[in-house]
């Protein structure tokens, strides 16, 4: 027991002190909500023990917009402290807990699960198949997840938050200079989340390879299923890089290992190395999905076939196999040498050329196509600007000489966040206005979501262009604050009022969201944007069970095909047979709570504890072996009274032939 | 209407606030030696090809949203079905992968050139000064004069300067923008960096690796002399200042802040960080002297919550008992 009780939890700073009561009021306000709802049972058995890939999927989302409502007010607070030189609204152990927390929450609890609840949803629906090949796992990830992120967020109340930045280097990130146990749950936090990242990553590839509709070859998979394999395999190739690493950093901080401790003979360098043989290929699995995304809506919305689809795949996959040989880039200046940053100048700068591929295939796919201007589509085309800003400073980066004047400074930061804001979360904006019928059975506002759209993108472009010439004039990225007699005060000002306009753009998108479960029209076609591919031919929102009739494709934008050709849209009463579901289990939130209960021990270096609650995961990995219980069925007569139901309305294509 | 307003005021601002921006001239544009000169070379020439780039796919960009837009008289207009055009496909391959090329090729003349006395000042002797990172203070020796400094160093105009670095504990990042870029300061490591100044001039310098509380004012001086007056300087530091010993350098690198400190004398009579088996005086060991055994956690006295008063107060590592 090496913490002081009267420090369990963070006192003495009024924000902190906001946060927590807001935590205390929000969490009684859900309890007291379900109660008189008379919810409870209601959430067990729909929600927290489902096994639909849907369900999943919609959890992995919402999850992922609160943790964007969590890192962006992180950046808020960093921008706000950096507005004016010389600003005390933070001291610098809360602005380094800050920017720490932004970057971890903003790649691992944000972009994760909003692409991985994208997947969840539509990847078995675009695919043809009744759910992901091991539905009780895929739930099992997300609780991990769950688990992961809620023990890293709880760190600002209690105990207080890592403060060594997301890529909490050694030695720095040690003990010796890091004594406070926030960055145990960095270590800790991480891990558990990673885990259910890997095993998504591997019952994806699973449910890519094994469940595809009959017909589905591989080369007609729609592009969105092409990325997430390849992302999916990218995981399972990076993740237990990092694994290992937060392992052997665990030892290091709770044990008094040296692999990483400088003064105990261990190697710094190498958590640099570890951490980017991670952190680079973490950045392509985030971005490929969303590269997916864009390529069916622009071709949903261009009406035309993607051009170039089998360039587009191979550009894919060299994107993945370059990926994971460029990590030195992000350290050129550790001294290598110039044969070592040459080479990996080359690959870094190589990684540009499926980029352009890809870029180009967009273009002509919109060229000879008649665009429709709908809110997916806006921000699609938005992406293609603003990404080829982010893709070329990040060839100018590459440049190993050149990065020599561009290392760590706010030039870098705006880089990366060209290339993730439009890359992932415009991607995400995209896919959630797109697929969102197919999550809710309406639309999201299409005049909201233009307010959403522009007030987004005018104020990304105001917060992060400036920084450019920041970076170029020597401002450093992770300072709390600067000089007035630097003359950075006006760029990071300009820059300040950005995030206030990006801000009151997300705004418009919860805003959006909370007016479209009220008003918004639910009596839409189960294809409202004339679309190409399988997700298409399911009801909105789609029946548990997917498809009455497993759908049989026999090309590229089969969905499409099908419609021009009318083929495989009606079904008749003797095609639907009964149907063969999984049931739902507890087991996988039951890991979730004893993952964060053993998990939150051993970041507060209580072993005996910590060990009896992870006695609890012994016991459910055990409980789940001995688990005999092999699903249900959904009899044909009920499968007839719903596809009955939605099929058959006026303006949808599909019928139902009694 | 409104809308309109508003954007142009909204574009007034924005032109006033970029415009102020590049007249500051900013610091990798205004090189003061050979190694910054490189590197801007290397920025403007790859500026060049990317603007190119962007000009080019924002070109098509536009045409492409433009022309093809949906409009009331071509909805009943079907696209045709392309599946690609293997062709221009080649094209848009082989150009960037030619770029890649043109950029990498003086990049990596660049990466030698750096690691070398620039050219033109073979002739000139360099000096050797050998840098040590702290929490939060750059540490400067002048093995040769025996001199050392606190977060300033002054060197000659037109010699070259090999900088040897090295840290007494986090990791660092040494950068002078305006002579030339930047490279890491590890502890039991060492690295080089080769830096000239054209002109005499005060140059800000700084750490860019983030290192703990104390890193936003981990700054330096770097002040170019002509000869005469580094002489001078020499001098004046060699009958001036004070004698620097075992306890006040221990004392030096505490987690604190300095001003400019400067001593006769250098620690690597004792100690150089740089050698992978130095163990003594690095900054963990102040807190192994106070603990017991390496690794144990550093609980308690050492929470988070005193650094506040470690950087205000020196004495601050003081108060630890034995466990």
């Amino acid at each position: 027991m090496n913490i002081k009780w009267d420090e369990f939890f963070v006192t003495g700073d009024p924000l902190i002190l906001g946060a927590q009561i807001s935590i205390v009021l929000t969490m009684v306000g859900i309890i007291a909500l379900l109660t008189y709802l008379k919810r409870w049972t209601w959430l067990w058995r729909e929600w927290l023990t489902t096994v639909d890939h849907k369900r999943i999927g919609i959890m992995y989302i919402l999850s992922g917009v609160v943790m964007f409502f969590r890192g962006g007010i992180d950046g808020l607070m960093m921008k706000a402290q950096t507005a004016v030189p010389e600003n005390e609204f933070l001291n610098a152990q809360h602005y380094n807990e800050v920017f720490t927390t932004h970057g971890v929450i903003m790649i691992l609890f944000m972009a994760m699960p909003l692409l991985i609840g994208i997947m969840n949803v539509i990847i078995p629906l675009q695919i043809g198949a009744r759910d992901v090949a091991f539905p009780q796992l895929n739930a099992l990830s997300f609780w991990l997840f769950f688990s992961g992120a809620m023990l890293f967020n709880i760190s600002f109340v209690i105990g207080g938050s890592p403060d060594a930045g997301w890529t909490s280097y050694f030695p720095m990130a040690g003990k010796e200079f890091s004594p406070s146990i926030g960055n145990n749950y960095y270590a800790i936090a991480i891990q558990i989340a990673g885990i259910g990242t890997l095993i998504s990553g591997i019952n994806f590839i699973v449910t890519i390879l094994k469940m595809r509709t009959k017909g589905m070859t591989l080369m007609k998979m729609p592009m969105f299923s092409w990325t997430t394999l390849i992302t999916s395999i990218i995981i399972v190739a990076a993740f237990p890089i990092f694994t290992v690493a937060l392992a052997l950093m665990t030892f290091d901080r709770l044990f008094g290992a040296h692999f990483f401790t400088v003064s105990g003979g261990g190697m710094d360098m190498l958590w640099a190395n570890l951490f980017w043989l991670w952190g680079h290929p973490e950045v392509y699995i985030v971005v490929l999905p969303a590269f997916g995304i864009f390529s069916e809506i622009v071709s949903t919305f261009s009406r035309k076939r993607l051009f170039g689809y089998t360039s587009m795949v191979i550009a894919v996959a060299g994107i993945a196999f370059l990926s994971m040989l460029v990590w030195v880039h992000h350290f050129y200046t550790m001294g290598s040498g110039p044969a070592v940053n040459s080479v990996f100048s080359l690959t870094t700068m190589l990684i540009a050329v499926p980029t352009g591929i890809k870029m180009f295939n967009w273009l002509f796919t919109m060229r000879k196509g008649r665009i429709n201007f709908s809110t997916p589509m806006l921000w699609t085309l938005a992406f293609i600007p603003c990404f080829l800003i982010g893709g070329t400073t990040g060839v100018m980066l590459a440049m190993a000489a050149a990065d020599f004047q561009y290392h760590n400074t706010l030039f870098l930061v705006a880089h990366f966040h060209y290339t993730l804001i439009p890359g992932v979360v415009f991607a995400v904006f995209a896919a959630l206005y797109y697929w969102w019928p197919k999550m809710f059975g309406h639309k999201l506002n299409e005049k909201i979501g233009k307010w959403h759209f522009w007030l987004f993108v005018i104020g990304f472009n105001f917060t992060f262009f400036p920084m450019f010439f920041l970076g170029l004039d020597g401002a450093v990225r992770r300072s709390f604050t600067y000089s007035a007699e630097s003359g950075y005060g006006p760029l990071f000002l300009l820059s300040a009022i950005g995030s206030a306009v990006l801000a009151i753009g997300f705004a418009m998108f919860v805003y959006n969201i909370y007016w479209s479960i009220r008003h918004a029209d639910r009596n839409i076609s189960s294809d409202p944007w004339d679309a190409r591919t399988l997700e298409w031919a399911t009801a909105s929102p789609v029946q548990d069970y997917n498809f009455a009739k497993l759908p049989e494709v026999k090309t590229l934008d089969a969905f499409w095909h099908m419609k021009k050709d009318n083929e495989g849209l009606t079904i008749e009463d003797k095609e639907i047979k009964d149907i063969h579901m999984p049931n739902n289990s507890g087991i996988p939130f039951f890991m979730g709570v004893v993952f964060t209960v053993a998990g939150f021990f051993l970041v507060f270096e209580w072993y005996i504890p910590a060990a009896i609650a992870s006695l609890g995961i012994f016991a459910g990995l055990i409980i789940r072996s001995f688990d005999y219980n092999d699903g249900h069925h959904i009899h044909a007569e009920d499968v007839r009274k719903v596809e009955r139901k939605w099929r058959n309305r006026k303006g949808e294509v599909h019928k139902h032939v009694g | 209407m409104k809308m309109k307003k508003l954007s142009i005021y909204l574009f007034a601002i924005i032109s006033i606030f970029l415009l102020t921006g590049c007249e500051t001239n900013m610091v990798v544009f205004n090189p003061q030696g050979p190694n910054a000169e490189t590197i801007l070379g290397l920025i403007n020439w790859s500026l060049l090809w990317m603007a190119i780039v962007i000009i080019v796919v924002m070109g098509m960009f536009i045409t492409f949203i433009w022309k093809y837009r949906e409009r009331p008289d071509n909805m009943d207009y079907e696209p045709p079905e392309e599946h690609g055009n293997t062709k221009w496909e080649i094209i848009w391959t082989a150009i960037p992968f030619l770029i890649v090329i043109a950029l990498l090729i003086p990049n990596i003349q660049a990466l030698y050139a750096l690691e070398e006395v620039p050219e033109g000042y073979e002739d000139k002797e360099p000096i050797t000064i050998h840098v040590t990172g702290a929490d939060w203070k750059w540490i400067f020796s002048y093995p040769e004069e025996d001199i050392e400094t606190v977060n300033y160093v002054n060197i000659p105009e037109d010699t070259p300067i090999i900088f040897k670095m090295t840290s007494a504990g986090t990791m660092q990042s040494f950068w002078v923008p305006a002579l030339g870029g930047q490279k890491y300061a590890m502890a039991k490591m060492e690295t080089e960096l080769i830096l000239t100044a054209d002109n005499p001039g005060s140059y800000m310098g700084k750490n860019s690796n983030f290192n703990g509380p104390g890193y936003a004012e981990m700054e330096f001086e770097v002040l170019a002399q002509t000869q005469a007056e580094y002489d001078e300087w020499v001098e004046e530091v060699k009958e001036r200042a004070p004698e620097l010993t075992e306890e006040k350098y221990i004392e030096l690198l505490k987690p604190t802040h300095l001003g400019r400190l400067t001593f006769n004398g250098t620690h690597l009579q004792w100690i150089n960080h740089a050698d992978p088996n130095s163990n003594s005086y690095t900054n963990p060991q102040l807190y192994y002297r106070e603990h017991g055994y390496k690794g144990k956690t550093f609980d308690e006295e050492d929470n988070y919550k005193n650094a506040d008063e470690m950087i205000e107060n020196e004495h601050g590592g003081d108060s630890h008992h034995e466990h």
